[in-house]
Order: structure tokens, then sequence, then C-alpha cells
């Protein structure tokens, strides 16, 4: 797992900093570039930036479980050029994982995962990874990433039962992670969230409730994210299990755009 | 690191914007410390947001490091989260080769030394700490992202910091007041003003908000409070 590091040796204290007896060339300084300056890992390239994209995933607790959401558009900038990416995926059977972000880099950890799933299942001592133990490994695989400036560009919205409670969580590419009743990333951060968070403070959501309430946002977001697609994937995780619903598509009723006038 | 816009801007292609990779985020976030004389509080709000939106309004951005020493970190939350596990493990480890916790004040230097560690990839991250010394007097460590470390009687950390601290400096330190004699703050009074802190604090800084988290840090253990602030 070469992302992982080198945690038994980590970085000598005095990394980055100037040649003893040298001055200390601030990063970003202009004199510091030009030929001859640069060692040779400078030019090391790094997936600096996203290339197929997929937009909001959304994530809702209810009384007995969790719900996750979120479309199969694969975007190449503005075009939209792959229609099934489905990005919730079922980890076991108390883990629901959903993803934004670089395509690919959510393909390449979701062989890691179901790597590690498997590896565990070997063992065969009856035990499961638990969605709050998936959610911190996650967190320290993207800040290890980010440490190296060569991030894989992903939001993850882990679901899962945690000792019989539902549980929630995010992390962002920085390792930035949080739980939440409610969570959507990208646009739906500002489009999903202010209805979902409506619905959690008013209390009292059952499964029925919160899918309806889901697929009201991804709706939303589809009339007004760009990078939005009618086709989505649902994910439900209770005491019961993990089950991933077929891929459904939101029926649009653009005769409400009329009522949008054009100043 | 080269690059086209930044070193040659004539072969600079326009439009075609690149999204630059940052590594740090502003998670927001406050802290405020004040220490008395058989006693220490400390409160930060549960906010964490980024920009303009709020990721979630129930973080606690306390740490219990020990029965006596307690972390309030905010900034870049991922850094805090690295930094605090890191901690934490460093406390264990302590705690197994000594048979005791680690006071204070050595918590204090092992955090210095652990942000200065990292001078050139600093942790982005606004630490204030919290505790009772070895003779069980409050005392309250502040620090800079890189490991500057300053002991004092009461500190505001975090985004609305600047704000805070001059009002600190007036009602505590009773600073830029005249004919005032300094009399030993009551526990009463602390919990008080910080509470009053952070209703201001709310009020003009978008990154603090929501409620805050307080812990109580007598000889007797730690107490838990909290405190609802404005959520808009």
């Amino acid at each position: 797992m070469a992302f992982m590091g080198d945690t038994m040796n980590p970085a000598p204290l005095w990394h980055n900093g100037p040649t003893p007896g040298a001055f200390y060339n601030f990063p970003g300084n202009s004199s510091t570039y030009g030929p001859g300056s640069h060692p040779a890992s400078d030019f090391k390239a790094h997936s600096a930036s996203p290339i197929t994209t997929t937009t909001t995933v959304i994530g809702l607790k209810f009384d007995k479980g969790v719900v996750i959401a979120a479309d199969t558009l694969g975007s190449y900038g503005s075009l939209a050029r792959f229609r099934d990416c489905p990005r919730v995926m079922k980890v076991n059977d108390l883990i629901l994982l959903g993803n934004g972000g670089d395509y690919a880099d959510f393909q390449y950890l979701k062989d890691i995962i179901e790597q590690k799933i498997i590896d565990e299942k070997c063992i065969g001592d009856g035990l499961q990874l638990k969605p709050r133990s998936l959610h911190c490994w996650l967190t320290r695989v993207l800040y290890n990433k980010r440490s190296k400036m060569d991030p894989l560009w992903s939001n993850y919205v882990v679901a899962g039962i945690q000792d019989g409670e539902p549980f929630l969580g995010a992390v962002d590419k920085l390792g930035t992670a949080y739980e939440d009743a409610a969570i959507a990333t990208g646009l739906g951060a500002y489009m999903a969230t202010p209805l979902l968070r409506e619905a959690v403070d008013k209390g009292g959501l059952d499964e029925q409730g919160a899918k309806a309430l889901v697929q009201k946002c991804l709706e939303v977001l589809y009339y007004r994210d760009a990078r939005a697609f009618q086709r989505y994937q649902l994910g439900v995780v209770t005491a019961d299990g993990v089950t991933v619903e077929d891929l459904a598509e939101i029926t649009p009723r653009w005769e409400l755009a009329h009522m949008i006038h054009m100043k | 690191m080269l690059n086209v816009s930044g070193n040659f801007p004539e072969y600079a292609v326009p439009g075609a914007k690149q999204v630059r990779f940052e590594p740090y985020a502003d998670n927001g976030g406050s802290v405020v410390a004040i220490a008395g004389d058989d006693y220490a509080v400390i409160g930060a709000d549960t906010r964490l947001s980024t920009g303009f939106s709020i990721y979630t309004r129930e973080q606690k951005k306390l740490f219990k490091l020990s029965e006596r020493t307690v972390l309030g970190a905010t900034g870049c939350w991922c850094d805090t989260l690295t930094l605090t596990r890191l901690l934490q493990a460093r406390m264990q480890m302590y705690e197994h080769d000594h048979n005791k916790s680690m006071s204070t004040p050595a918590v204090a230097q092992m955090l210095s030394t652990m942000l200065y560690y990292k001078r050139f990839f600093p942790y982005y991250v606004s630490n204030v700490l919290a505790g009772l010394d070895a003779d069980g007097k409050g005392c309250v460590y502040s620090y800079d992202p890189i490991g500057h470390c300053e002991r004092s009687n009461y500190r505001a950390g975090g985004s609305a910091g600047a704000q805070l601290q001059p009002l600190l400096d007036n009602q505590i330190g009773l600073k830029n007041m005249q004919n005032v004699t300094e009399v030993p703050l009551p526990r009463e009074k602390a919990l008080a003003l910080l509470k009053d802190v952070f209703i201001s604090a709310a009020e003009r800084d978008i990154y603090t908000g929501d409620c805050i988290y307080i812990l109580i840090i007598t000889a007797n253990g730690i107490q838990e409070e909290k405190f609802e602030l404005r959520k808009d």
C-alpha cells in the first residue's frame, strides 16, 4: 500500500528546510524558478486536478438506518460523457459507501476496499468492518495522499450501522471528516442540505420519508445542477442489511419552467 | 513547481482554467480558555464550516488529553484530526512508559515540539491548551501553527480570536482601566464571561456559532456544559 507512506520511518525533522549554511528559498518565490534550480523531483507529475467527475452525493439518517443516493453521470469537464457511472457501493452487511468527485480515483479506492473485505472474510472469524472504522481509514488514506500533494480528488459519504445505531459520516479530498444526520457534497451542499436539515430538525423521519426526501433533493439538483443527471442509484442500510436498489429515473416536470421569467 | 500561467504567462491559454490543489482548508471555529486559581475553563463553538457552507453544527473541537488537560483546536480540520490523534497516541505512550499521566506543562512543551517538527509543512491549526499545572493552579497555553508557545491566564483563538482577545484583555486582564484592583476571578464569573464573549463572536463572525461546548477542569475532574448560540 504505497499511499500509506512509511509510517515507521517518518520524514526527517529538517524536512523541506534550507540546507545547513544556505538560504531558505521560500516556495512560490519566483527566484526559485528557472533552469538549473530544479531537482528532478520537482518534475514529478501529479494528478492534481480531476478528469472525469461526478457531482453530488446525498446521505440522510432516518429512525432505523441511513439512505444514500447519487446520480450516474460522469462529466468530462462540461461534457456529459459517461451516463452509467454507479457510485453507491455496498461494502459489507453494515456499510454503504457513496462517492462524488473524480471517478477514476473512486474506482481505484473501491478496488482496495473490496480487497480489504475479501481479506477480512478469509480470516473467517465472523467479524465485520464497521462504518466508523472505514470512515476513519478513509480519513487517513485521503490525508496521506493530500500531504504528498497528490490527492484522491473525491468526497466520500460513509453510511452504516455502528453497534445497532445508524451512522453517517463524510470525508473530503483533504481528509476533513465529520459526522452528521444529513450530508450532501458538491453543489448539493448548497441546494440539498437546507431541505435535508429542515426535515431532520422536524424529526420523525422513517425509511419511506427519507427515501422520498432524498429523491426530491435529486430532482431539485437535476433542475439546477448542470452536472446532474436524471438516472440515479439509491441505497439503504438498516439493521437488516444493505440494499442498493436498481437504477431509477427522475420524472422531470418541465411544465413548471414557464413560471420562471427571464429578466 | 513549474506551471505555464505563473512562469510563462505569454503561453497561457485564456479560458482553460486549471484547478490548483490547495492542501489547506479554513474550517473556522473559535476557542476561548480562562484559568483561575484552582480551575480552568475552555470552550469552543461547534460549527464546522468551509466558505459559505456549514459542514455540521455539532462538531466538538475540545480534546480531553488527560484528567487535567484539555486541548481546543480550530483551523484546518484535517490537520486538527491528525494532530490530536498523534497527541492522544503520545499521551498513551507516556502513560505506559511512566505509569502516570503527563502534566499539563509537559503536554504544552510536547505540543510545541510536535508542531515545530512540521515547520516546513505546518499543521494549520490554532491551538489553545487548558488545564491544571503540577501545583493544581489553572493554566492556559496558546500556540501559533509552527509551535511558538506562551503561557497565560486567558486566551482566545481561532477565527474570532482577534475579536475576542481585546475583550478578554479588558474584562479579565483589566487593561485600559483606571482605579481597579485585581481580585481572583471566581469560576462562575469566568464561565459567564466565556458565554458572553461567544455570543458577541457569533454576532460578527460567520465561522462561529450554533453551540458552545465547554469543559471545566478542576481537581475533582472535568465537567461538561453546552450552551446554545445563534444558528444563522
